[in-house]
């Protein structure tokens, strides 16, 4: 057989061991980035099996195909649209219903198709044997057992991926009830429109009430949409409940026999696991341990965090001096270093000695299984701020650093929750502006106030986040999520995948952070600035009574927000700040520099996972919040007779 | 034990626990008007009865099938008190006590009935508290056909997020918005499944559910959408005669 091209795309539920088949299967030799304008991990790897270059693309883990998430949205386009030449759809033998009532929907797409019956040993130690030939024979597809943790059935599954591409046998979608066959044929005899989906998935569809799909079809087509509301009464008639429920039942119903019959179970036993489960569930304990493993995980990325970030200062401290001495000091060699490198130095020292850990710690979090558990003990909380329980990791991740905090929104499912939860976290008082915060206020107005800013500012993300709730469109849907069981997580799937994301973070938010360097820089030394600084000077002297040189100290803060203190001090003169700034006026700039933008590196986070729109919209916003109540806390001060 | 006065305990628990608070024994006690040590004693029972949960010195609440039963007897009180009041044009000072007396004697189809003609309502009259959601199996009020024995609407019928850890039952259908019932029915909860609560967070957050050999996490608002059977132990008081006090049965059901 001579050398072949093959696209092949894995497809499955979360949590079944997918991630695991493509790290083994394509090493190193991987690419994450995003879907094309979607906020979906687009993972893609490629490796040579006897002869045959193959591309292997991870879907994201879904459980259904509406158009409930992105993620659902972007697989099933992929698969019917861009069409892979062959999908593997991984099935956890352990949960075998719930996975094959998947299989189902992706079998409804008609796609070429090999089931790799993923974690038997799992299944196994809970009892449970999957007879994986007769699971072939009534699917019609070939199963393959694997153990991914292991390597284990990896190759088999190589050779019949192979195999399968070449024959040219078709999927057939397995049959629902005779009553919505029925239906399904006579709709698809009457479809006019070309669509790049088979014809009982379109009549599927619509039966279902799939909104994309009668977008497609009614405008052109409205005698189908008669027989289709005819159909659904007809099917509500008879089941007593509406035809999505009616569709989904019988997916259920379907995936029930299936499994049942290739199923045999014997004694389970009771794991380390389970044991975990109970303690880590539990309402007393379960917190306890919760705050502990979060204390854990925070210290853990902020102190390395802290430990890398100074040893990279010191060494680009180190590279300045040599370059200084090498090239002598001269307008162009200080503007290159400013404007050039000192971008480079602010994403290196800020973003990665924190964004490294974080992305390794995520990975394991989410892979044990843990993840899931503070989602479960922390919704009732994240619900007063709008958001539910898995978007407490992002939250919790701000106070260090805001950006892995917006790029930890990601496990929120759909695109509006998301974005409040990466609204929410970019409010969260991150490390940088504790400094402020502390190095200021605490030090010289008193500790209560620097409390009080704390406090004004939940209060802030208390509010704004309600507000954002009510305004974003789109229904809200609360928590629902599979409780994992626990599990070790993979070390070298944790590691590549760090490594992956974190490439790709570079790629994505290291220019614009060097960019908006750049142009302050140049600003600067076209003498911008000072104009800016007079144009500002309405809002920064008028408005909040500060020092003209705030305004400059602002947008330099943009860069680095813990490095306003220190260029305040050296424009204003002295780093006594008692001198030169009332106590009023030491609140009311703390409070600005804690609200006012995300810094850089937070706004090429929120541009990388929203777009350029989004990002604006919520930086203008968090400017205009931070200076209308920056003056209302000032009068507010005033008022109460505060120097 | 007659299912009168049952009924008349689930009410007055209800009445504590839908503002989130545990029924007393001595706050139960004045509500019902009895002594302290008959409410124990009746408490205590309904405990064995997996009707309530109670916890000494704390008190007592729900369990999914104390729900189901006490929002029937609550749903039909109020939708009396409504009518009393918007038809019959009773002050309201006195649709109550006229309530309280009326309730244990309407069927679930007068009920029904009552339901429709009074427009769905959402409060009652008197104290401006919701009325229990409808169990009959519908999307909207245009398609309320009433109430039909043959669908079997007599069943225990209440919301997952009353189901506390360890109690049983199956999916019948679920409310609410489109792409929140469409995500419920997408991991598993499809109707006539069978499901089991297996933890529920405090705070009133999520309940983790056991359903088709894996665990479901839901938020409270996601489960109240789903409406479920409660496994129904042996429930022997429900069938003693409909005129119940004059009837005591003498032999106790078997804890479940």
């Amino acid at each position: 057989m001579s050398s072949k091209h093959i696209i092949v795309a894995l497809a499955g539920n979360a949590n079944v061991g997918k991630s695991v088949i493509f790290n083994e299967l394509t090493g190193l030799h991987q690419h994450v980035g995003n879907w094309p304008g979607k906020t979906v991990e687009r993972a893609e790897g490629t490796l040579i099996f006897e002869g045959h270059e193959i591309d292997v693309i991870d879907l994201p883990g879904i459980y259904s195909l509406t158009t409930y998430s992105i993620e659902e949205l972007v697989s099933r386009e992929y698969i019917a649209v861009e069409q892979p030449d062959i999908l593997v759809n991984v099935v956890d033998a352990s949960s075998l219903e719930r996975n094959l009532a998947f299989t189902i929907q992706l079998m409804e797409l008609e796609p070429k198709m090999v089931i790799a019956l993923n974690q038997i040993d799992i299944a196994e130690s809970k009892g449970i044997i999957v007879h994986h030939e007769r699971l072939s024979e009534i699917l019609g597809l070939p199963v393959i057992p694997t153990i991914a943790v292991k390597g284990a059935g990896l190759t088999e599954l190589m050779r019949e991926v192979v195999k399968s591409t070449a024959s040219s046998k078709k999927t057939v979608p397995q049959k629902l009830g005779p009553e919505v066959e029925y239906r399904l044929d006579e709709i698809g005899e009457m479809l006019t429109v070309e669509t790049p989906y088979p014809r009982r998935w379109v009549a599927l569809k619509l039966i279902e009430g799939d909104p994309k799909v009668e977008n497609m079809i009614y405008p052109t087509d409205s005698a189908v949409r008669e027989k289709v509301e005819n159909g659904q009464q007809y099917l509500e008639e008879i089941h007593g409940h509406d035809s999505a429920s009616v569709i989904a039942s019988e997916r259920y119903a379907l995936a029930h026999r299936i499994a049942t019959e290739c199923m045999s179970i014997v004694i389970p036993e009771k794991g380390l696991g389970e044991r975990l489960e109970e303690i880590t569930s539990h309402p007393v304990l379960g917190y306890i341990f919760m705050i502990a493993a979060i204390l854990g995980v925070f210290i853990g990325i902020f102190s390395f965090g802290d430990w890398a970030a100074g040893l990279l200062d010191g060494v680009f401290m180190w590279l300045q001096s040599v370059y200084f001495n090498v090239l002598g000091e001269s307008w162009t060699t200080v503007f290159f270093w400013d404007a050039v490198v000192d971008g480079v130095i602010g994403g290196a020292t800020v973003a990665l000695p924190y964004i490294g850990p974080f992305y390794l710690m995520l990975s394991v979090l989410e892979d044990s299984g843990y993840l899931a558990r503070v989602a479960f003990l922390m919704d009732s909380a994240m619900h007063t701020i709008g958001l539910h329980g898995k978007g407490f990791i992002p939250v919790m991740l701000g106070f260090g650093c805001n950006v892995p905090a917006v790029l930890g929104a990601r496990v929120m499912e759909t695109e509006r929750e998301r974005l409040l939860c990466a609204f929410v976290a970019s409010l969260v008082p991150c490390a940088a502006r504790s400094i402020v915060i502390m190095g200021l206020v605490a030090t010289y107005v008193g500790f209560e106030w620097a409390l009080l800013l704390y406090v004004i500012d939940f209060l802030l993300i208390f509010i704004l986040g309600r507000i954002a709730f009510k305004v974003a469109p789109d229904e809200p849907v609360g928590l629902i999520m599979e409780m994992p069981g626990y599990r070790f997580p993979s070390l070298r799937v944790t590691a590549q995948r760090t490594w992956f994301r974190l490439k790709h973070f570079v790629y994505e938010a290291f220019p614009i952070m060097i960019a908006g360097n750049f142009v302050i820089q140049v600003a600067n030394i076209i003498g911008l600035l000072g104009l800016v600084e007079s144009w500002m000077s309405p809002i920064t002297v008028g408005w909040l009574g500060l020092p003209a040189a705030v305004g400059v100290v602002l947008i330099f803060g943009v860069l680095r927000k813990e490095l306003t203190l220190i260029l305040l001090g050296s424009l204003l003169g002295t780093t006594n700040y008692a001198l030169i700034l009332t106590p009023v006026q030491m609140f009311v700039f703390a409070f600005v520099v804690m609200v006012y933008v995300p810094c850089i590196a937070t706004i090429a986070a929120l541009v990388k996972e929203f777009g350029v729109k989004k990002a604006g919209i919520i930086t203008v916003v968090e400017i205009g919040v931070a200076v209308l109540l920056g003056g209302v806390i000032l009068r507010v001060l005033m008022a109460l007779g505060l120097p | 034990m007659s299912s009168e006065s049952v009924e008349e305990y689930l009410e007055a628990i209800h009445s504590f626990n839908e503002k989130n608070q545990l029924a007393k024994n001595q706050d139960l006690a004045q509500k019902l008007q009895v002594s302290p040590p008959s409410v124990t004693q009746m408490v205590k029972r309904l405990a064995d009865e997996g009707l309530v949960q109670y916890e000494p010195y704390k008190g007592a609440q729900l369990t999914g099938k104390g729900m189901a039963l006490a929002q029937k007897v609550v749903r039909k009180h109020r939708l009396l008190e409504r009518f009393l009041h918007d038809i019959l044009g009773l002050p309201s000072n006195r649709i109550h006590d006229e309530a309280c007396k009326m309730e244990h004697s309407l069927s679930d189809e007068t009920a029904a009935a009552l339901c429709k003609t009074l427009n769905n309502p959402e409060t009652c009259p008197d104290d401006g508290l919701e009325l229990p959601p409808c169990s009959l199996d519908i999307d909207d009020c245009d398609d309320c056909a009433g109430f039909s024995e043959e669908k079997g609407q007599t069943n225990l019928i209440t919301q997952l997020s009353h189901l506390k850890p360890g109690e049983e039952g199956v999916v019948k259908f679920i409310r609410g918005g489109r792409r929140s019932c469409q995500r419920i029915m997408d991991m598993g909860l499809t109707p006539d499944t069978q499901i089991k609560v297996t933890a529920a967070a405090p705070f009133r957050g999520p309940i983790e559910v056991e359903v088709r050999d894996t665990s479901l996490a839901l938020g409270r608002n996601l489960a109240s959408q789903v409406f479920v059977q409660v496994k129904d132990g042996n429930p022997t008081w429900l069938r003693v005669h409909p005129h119940g006090p004059h009837h005591q049965r003498q032999s106790r059901p078997k804890p479940i």
